[in-house]
Parts: structure tokens; sequence; C-alpha cells
């Protein structure tokens, strides 16, 4: 019987770069920056690697297919390196990819690396690549962006549970002023400006019911973990961060074509939740949780992510996100860092951000935003839209 | 006995009204004003489009596997070698055992479509024809020509039982006048004299074709309810008619002020609009102007009591939008060049091979019915998609296009390049099951509702001016009328 990886891996060295438009950095540039800082907090060398996952979304617009590019800007010597891609929830499969590497006993150390050059693609937003949902579904797709897949859901979840387009955005206004709050005390984050509820309620709209401070940054950057065998952690540092549990959840498809699912929630969060809480052995989110980063792409994303995650009760998310739950001194600060929201969202590098600061937060080197002892972090990563979508959710703590 | 079994028709949305134009451009050719507006087709719509939505109109409770025939009849084919006839039999979901056709390069194609399908279907070399017409013509900004044409559609089935309206005879001529012409690379059509066309060709030709064919048939003007030709002025229209000796209450209204001149489809789309109110025993001349004239002449039966649950000209002429301004008109149909943005200049290569591969479920909108568990879903699945089932293998093909949805859920999105932003697209629940994201068109953002009805319209997805490619695929839209 298949027992999960709980306590079986640790992090014990972590990279990030500053994200945001890096006009001047390559991806390359910023993968050696990541790169430099988790083997430093780590204290390892090069040679102690021995695999590594590189993550990449858009190799279109960064560095290409495979993870040659990754092996070669890192100069790594002829070791087992893999590309993964799971749309944005690639920088944890990168984090998967080295952590069962490790738990399976086929490696001590491994490197996982998630990297996106984003801004050069000569527009805003995303990429609009035409073949991305594959060369059938192009034709049948509409003209969609990601803003368009989950402003849907905004509409949805207004409808499915009685609140006026106005009640409803209020609720979600809250949510960005939280994340652009705290991504304020990030100096690594791409967005780092107060804003109030007026800001949100008043901003143009992207794609209805979402304005553009429902909307996350789209950023350059990178982020890195070194992980090791959980028995040898301690020899590296005296802090490290141990994996409670990593599970993910793909769409069957039944959400996009029967007609059962309602848009206003995610079913593989529901499912890639119930599965880490049972590998990390919780039983109560709500009470057991310390903190959280999850995939913030959209305001109603966030929203939606409280009730399916298990913590806020299904249709009464804005009860907690207007009584202050999940802000920086709430119960369970979600994005204390700024989340996609404010520090940014590079595609490939984000599962691994979200992870940083969990693993920043538990060593309590967290500067202005650290919370107090805590226990339990959570990672909730999203990759798609959300009828067809791939969720990650990732526990660690101490 | 063998005529008209069915009728259907097609008028867009959007209408402009020829001031809007005058005021654009009227400072150009001050002389050009003309009265009422125009139908305007949508940026995703052309004459195929339109073709396909005039069909559907017109298959209102017939049974596609019977037609054996579809002629499509138009000035304005979207592809010049590529069988347009084929596109929207494919649309249509068709069966492949049926003879399709292009009547094409004068306005009077539709006529001539459909006197070949009469032909077809008294030969009995086929049984059931269905003759698609609409045009989508361009004329040059500032000119006549471009408040003259209206975009419509009109399509009638031929077939020998279950007729509404028999074909009594025909009467042809044709004459290599040239009034108008576009050549192979001419986007705009140009024209001689507007005096001589109206005098030597517009007002003798239609004239001579009815003379000829009453003679023929020793008819009277007399022996006809309803007159049906087309409208190039609006004087010399009346006039023909009463000098033929028909009373101004024979003459059915030509709809020049409502719609404008809509090509091959236009004196189809009169005729549709005769037969709505045609009672049975009634006698229809029916004659088109274009490089000479065809003239027929239909008789209405009992049967025409049955055909009446079709939206028609009249359901579409009632359903209306404003367009409201000449740069949105020039816009869609791309004649001003507007600043797509980096995001809609992002178009992939067309696969062909997927195209033909998938021809069913992207042009035929067809998904899957699941023969276990009775799921239809979209697109087509080897396993069925029902988690209760996942039957695999057990699947039979199941068209959506024809199936009445409700809009599960939408958005209005301001980032995705449109010519008419924003672009709304949205989850439609199918009634009697499936589910899909689809665009979604003739429809205002402010207008939509979470559970509100909504019907598939066959709509071009995206045109690759560069490689030479539209690419077609089906949209919702509020239900019309």
């Amino acid at each position: 019987m298949a027992e999960g990886i709980k306590d079986r891996v640790a992090i014990i060295g972590m990279g990030c770069t500053e994200f945001g438009e890096r006009w001047d950095k390559s991806a390359g540039n910023l993968m050696v920056e990541a790169f430099t800082e988790a083997i430093e907090d780590a204290g390892i060398e090069k040679k102690d690697i021995d695999a590594a996952w590189s993550g990449t979304c858009y190799e279109e617009v960064s560095v290409g297919k495979s993870a040659i590019p990754l092996s070669v800007t890192l100069k790594l010597p002829f070791i087992p390196a893999t590309r993964v891609e799971n749309f944005c929830a690639t920088g944890s499969e990168a984090l998967r990819g080295a952590c069962y590497a490790v738990a399976a006993g086929a490696y001590d150390i491994c490197l996982a690396l998630g990297v996106e050059k984003l801004k050069d693609i000569g527009y805003g937003g995303l990429p609009q690549v035409d073949t991305q949902v594959g060369t059938t579904f192009r034709f049948a797709f509409p003209n969609y962006t990601p803003p368009g897949m989950f402003a849907m859901m905004g509409t949805r979840y207004f409808a499915q549970y009685g609140l006026s387009p106005q009640e409803g955005k209020h609720a979600l206004a809250h949510i960005s002023v939280k994340s652009h709050h705290n991504g304020a005390l990030n100096p690594k984050a791409h967005l780092r400006r107060e804003i109030t509820i007026d800001d949100v309620m008043n901003a143009p709209i992207v794609a209805w019911p979402l304005g553009l401070f429902d909307c996350c940054g789209v950023s350059d950057g990178a982020a890195a973990a070194i992980v090791c065998r959980a028995d040898m952690a301690k020899n590296f540092r005296a802090d490290p961060v141990y994996v409670k549990a990593l599970q993910i959840a793909i769409s069957s498809g039944e959400e996009m074509m029967c007609t059962e699912w309602d848009y206003a929630h995610v079913e593989t969060t529901v499912r890639a939740a119930q599965s880490a809480y049972r590998e990390a052995g919780i039983t109560n989110p709500r009470e057991e949780l310390s903190m959280m980063e999850t995939h913030d792409c959209f305001s109603i994303t966030e929203l939606t992510e409280y009730e399916d995650l298990g913590i806020s009760p299904r249709g009464r998310a804005k009860e907690d996100i207007e009584a202050g739950f999940y802000d920086l001194d709430g119960k369970i600060p979600c994005q204390p860092d700024g989340g996609l929201k404010c520090f940014g969202h590079p595609i490939g590098a984000s599962g691994l951000r979200m992870m940083y600061e969990m693993y920043k937060q538990l060593q309590g080197k967290a500067g202005p935003r650290q919370l107090k002892d805590p226990k339990f972090g959570l990672t909730h990563n999203m990759g798609g839209i959300p009828p067809l979508n791939v969720v990650s959710v990732c526990m660690v703590g101490l | 006995m063998a005529g008209i079994t069915s009728y259907g028709a097609y008028v867009p949305l959007y209408r402009i009204n020829r001031m809007t134009i005058y005021q654009a451009l009227g400072w150009l050719n001050p002389a050009s004003l003309l009265p009422g507006e125009k139908s305007v087709a949508n940026y995703d719509e052309d004459s195929l489009t339109m073709a396909v939505a005039s069909a559907m109109d017109c298959l209102t409770g017939i049974e596609r596997e019977k037609i054996d025939g579809l002629f499509f009849a138009t000035t304005t084919t979207p592809y010049k070698e590529r069988q347009n006839a084929g596109i929207i039999a494919t649309a249509l979901d068709l069966p492949p055992e049926i003879r399709t056709s292009d009547f094409t390069t004068s306005i009077k194609a539709g006529t001539g479509a459909l006197i070949s399908a009469y032909d077809a279907v008294t030969s009995g070399s086929a049984n059931n024809v269905m003759v698609c017409a609409a045009d989508c013509r361009l004329g040059k900004p500032g000119g006549f020509q471009e408040e003259i044409y209206g975009d419509g559609g009109a399509a009638l089935l031929l077939g020998n039982s279950g007729v509404i309206a028999s074909v009594e005879g025909t009467y042809s001529v044709s004459y290599d006048f040239v009034d108008n012409w576009r050549a192979d690379t001419d986007r705009y059509n140009r024209s001689w004299e507007d005096r001589w066309i109206r005098d030597e060709g517009y007002g003798k030709f239609i004239s001579e074709a009815i003379s000829g064919l009453l003679k023929k048939y020793n008819l009277e003007p007399k022996d006809f309810a309803k007159v049906v030709y087309p409208c190039l002025y609006v004087r010399a229209h009346a006039d023909i008619g009463k000098r033929l000796g028909f009373e101004p209450g024979q003459i059915q209204d030509h709809m020049f002020t409502a719609i404008g001149h809509t090509g091959t489809a236009y004196p189809l789309m009169i005729l549709v609009a005769a037969l709505e109110d045609a009672k049975p025993g009634d006698r229809i001349l029916v004659a088109s102007y274009g490089n000479g004239s065809d003239a027929l002449c239909l008789q209405v039966t009992d049967e025409i009591e049955k055909v009446r649950d079709r939206r028609g000209i009249k359901g579409y002429l009632a359903s209306k939008k404003d367009l409201g301004s000449y740069e949105k008109y020039t816009t869609f149909r791309e004649i001003l060049d507007i600043d797509t943005g980096g995001r809609g200049e992002e178009v992939a290569t067309t696969q062909m091979s997927t195209l033909w591969r998938e021809r069913r479920m992207i042009l035929g909108l067809c998904g899957m019915k699941c023969k276990r568990c009775g799921t239809p879903q979209y697109p087509p699945q080897d396993i069925c998609a029902n988690p209760k089932c996942g039957a695999i293998n057990e699947m039979e093909y199941y068209r959506f296009s024809d199936k009445k949805g409700h809009l599960f859920t939408y958005t209005g999105d301001v980032l995705a390049f449109s010519p008419s932003p924003p672009a709304i697209y949205g989850t439609v629940d199918f009634e009697g099951g499936g589910r899909w994201l689809f665009d979604l068109n003739d429809c205002d953002l402010d207008s939509l509702e979470v559970g509100m009805p909504v019907e598939m319209s066959f709509r071009r997805k995206y045109h690759d001016v560069s490689r030479g490619v539209h690419v077609y695929y089906w949209k919702a839209t509020p239900v019309r009328a």
C-alpha cells in the first residue's frame, strides 16, 4: 500500500528572483539568479546535485523546449534533467518531480527550477498561443483569454449564491486589497503599491465582472528549490522544511462536457486538497493550517479556493473574507508574500515561488510580513482554466 | 408535381441607416443619398454563413437524410477554388451522397440554381435539392453601390412530394449586358452609367422575361396573386409592374429600404416573403435580374399551411439592431485596416488535414451520444465522459447545431482581440444534454443573463488573410424573433 511521501523529503535551500518586468534580464540570467541563491542557501555545490527538473510553460517566448537550456545555462555536469510543463502549475510539477525522485530513493539531492520570461511577447497579458489547447481544439475553443475563462466563474458564482455584481465584486475587492497590502511589504514583489476597495471597484473591466485589480501581474522571474532525503537534511542546516504532502489532480473532462459541474468551484482543488490532507494527516484545515499561498491568478479564483480547500463553508467565503480571516493578521493568512496578484506570475516559477514564501515563513525569515510561529503551510498551484485544469496542493512544515 | 417543398430566409441582425453612410462619406458624392436602411452582416458573417442560416430555417421539420442535392448561389464566394456548397453541406451535416454545386458570377444565379434544382427533381435525377442563395457584396466607399447593397440569404427546398408551391413554367433571357462587373482580382464592383442600366437593362429584361412567360403559358397579369422581382431603383421598380399591367397591390414589397439589394438572394428573399402570406391556389410570378432574367410561374398548394413555423423574412426583418456607425461597418467588412494589436496577429497555420478529419465536429458541430448511457457530449469522444459510465467505443454521432441551449455562464473579454469588443463567450448547456464553451455574437454584454436561451449560428471563426483561409465554426446567439 502506497504511503505517500510525508516527511521523507526536506527542502534545504531555496532561491527566488525579484519578479517583475525584468527587461534587462534573459531567462538564463534569471535561472542563474535563483539557482545561485538556492545553492548558497543550502550550503551545497553544484556537484552535489544528482538530478534536476526544469519547469517552463511558454517555451515559445522563453528558453525553448527540453531541459537542455537548464543544463547548459547552469553548466550541470551531465546529470539527468527533465523538463516538465503543466500550464500554470508547472513550477509545482518541477518540485514534485524532484521530491518524488528523492522519496523513491533514486537520488539524494535534487534541484527543481522554474522560470518564465513573459515580457518578451510584445503585448500585455499571457501569450496568445493559438495551438496551446491542441490543433483540433483550437478550432472549437472560443476567442478567449485567461481572465475571461475565470471571469465566467465570477458570473456563475454570483448567480448561484444570489450576489449582485456589486456585492460580489466588493468581496473580490477585499481579496486584492489584502494581497496588495502584503505585496507592498515584499521587496521581491512585482507590484508594491497599496490599493483601496474603491480602486478595485472603479478599475477598468478586463473581462466582466473582473477588473484590472482582480487580475494578477504578468511577470518575468525564476525560483528554485534544493531537496534532499529527510534523514540527511540536518547535515545541511538546522531548520530544514519537510514536505508533508504533495498531491495533484487533473480534470477528467466531466466538468467541461457534462452538465453537473457548477462553474462556481474548481473540482480538482477539492480532490487534490482531500488527497493532500489525507497524506499530511490534516483533519480540520480551518484549525490546523497556519498560512497558505494559493493560486490567485484572479480574485475569484482565490475566493473559490477558500471553499474548495475546505476552509470556508460552501457559498460563504465572503463572510470570512470580510471578517479578515485571510488577512496578514487573520487566522489563516493567504498570500503573505502578495501572491500571484502582487509578487507576480512568471508561470513556470510560480509554484516554487509559493513554496519559497512558506519556507521563509517557517524559518522565521519573512521580514516585515513574518507570521507568528507558523506550523503548517499550504501551497495551491493551478494550471489551465476552471473547466479543464491541473491543481497541485503541497503541505510543508518543520 | 414538382416544386418548392420548404422555404427559409436569413437577414443579419444589424442594419445601417443610409443616412449614417451618407454622413460619413456624402461629401464625396452629394447625390448619393438613398432612403431607408440596409442589412449588414456581422464581422463573422459572409455569404456562406448566411446561406447556412437560411438553410437551417428552411430545414425546420425536414429530415436531413432525404436531401440529395445542394446548390449554392452567390457572387461572393469566400473561396474561388474549394467548393463553397460543399462547406454548406458539411455545416448542415448532410450525408455525403449528395450533388453539390456553386452557381455564381451573376446576380440572377439564384433563380438559375432554382430552375436547375427544379429540373433535377423533375427529371428524377435527384429527389430533394436545397437551393441556398446569399450575397454580401461590397460597394466602394462613398459610391452608390455601398448604399444599395444589403446582406442576406434565402433557401428553398425543391422536391416531388409535399410541394407547397409547384413550378408551373419558366422562361429565361440571357444577355451579356455589362452593367456591373467585378474581375477576378477586384474586391469592389464597377459599373457603367446609371441611366443606361436603368433604361436599357433593368427596365427591359425583367419585362421581357415576364412577358415571355405570360405568352408561353397563355397567362395574364390578373392570373397572379403576386409578382416578385428585385429592386434596383425604387421608381423604376414600380414602373416595370405598371407597364406589364400589374396592379400595385399585386407587386410584392421589394424591401429595398429595409435590407437593400441582396444580390443573388434578392428575388428569392422577396419570394419567401410572398410565400409567407400566400394562400392555397395563389399564383406567384418570380423574375430575377442580372445579365438577363429568369422568370418562374409558381402555384401555391394546400401544403403551404404545414410550413408556417419558419422564422422567414418576417421574423428576421422584425429582429434588428442599428449598427450606428460607418466606421464599424467598414471594420466589419475589412475595408478599414484596423490595428488588431499583437494579440490579434497571432494566427497559427490552419491544418487542413485536421479540418478534414474532424469535419463533422468542427463544421457540422457533431459530438457523440453514448449508446450505453445516452449522454450527449461534445467534442466527439471515444470514451464516454459520464463518470458513471466510461463506455469505450460505444458512441454514435450526435448533432448539436439544431439543439437549443441555455447560457450557463458568460463573460465579455476586453483583452482578447475582437473587431467588435468585448469578445463575448460563455458556457452553453444544451437541452437534452451536453455542454461546451462558445463565442457569443449578435448580443450586447448587458443583455445577457445566466440561464437565458441561446441557439447555434454558423459563423466565420477567423480569416487568415495572409494564407487565404476562411475557417468556420459555430457560435451561440440569443434566440432571434
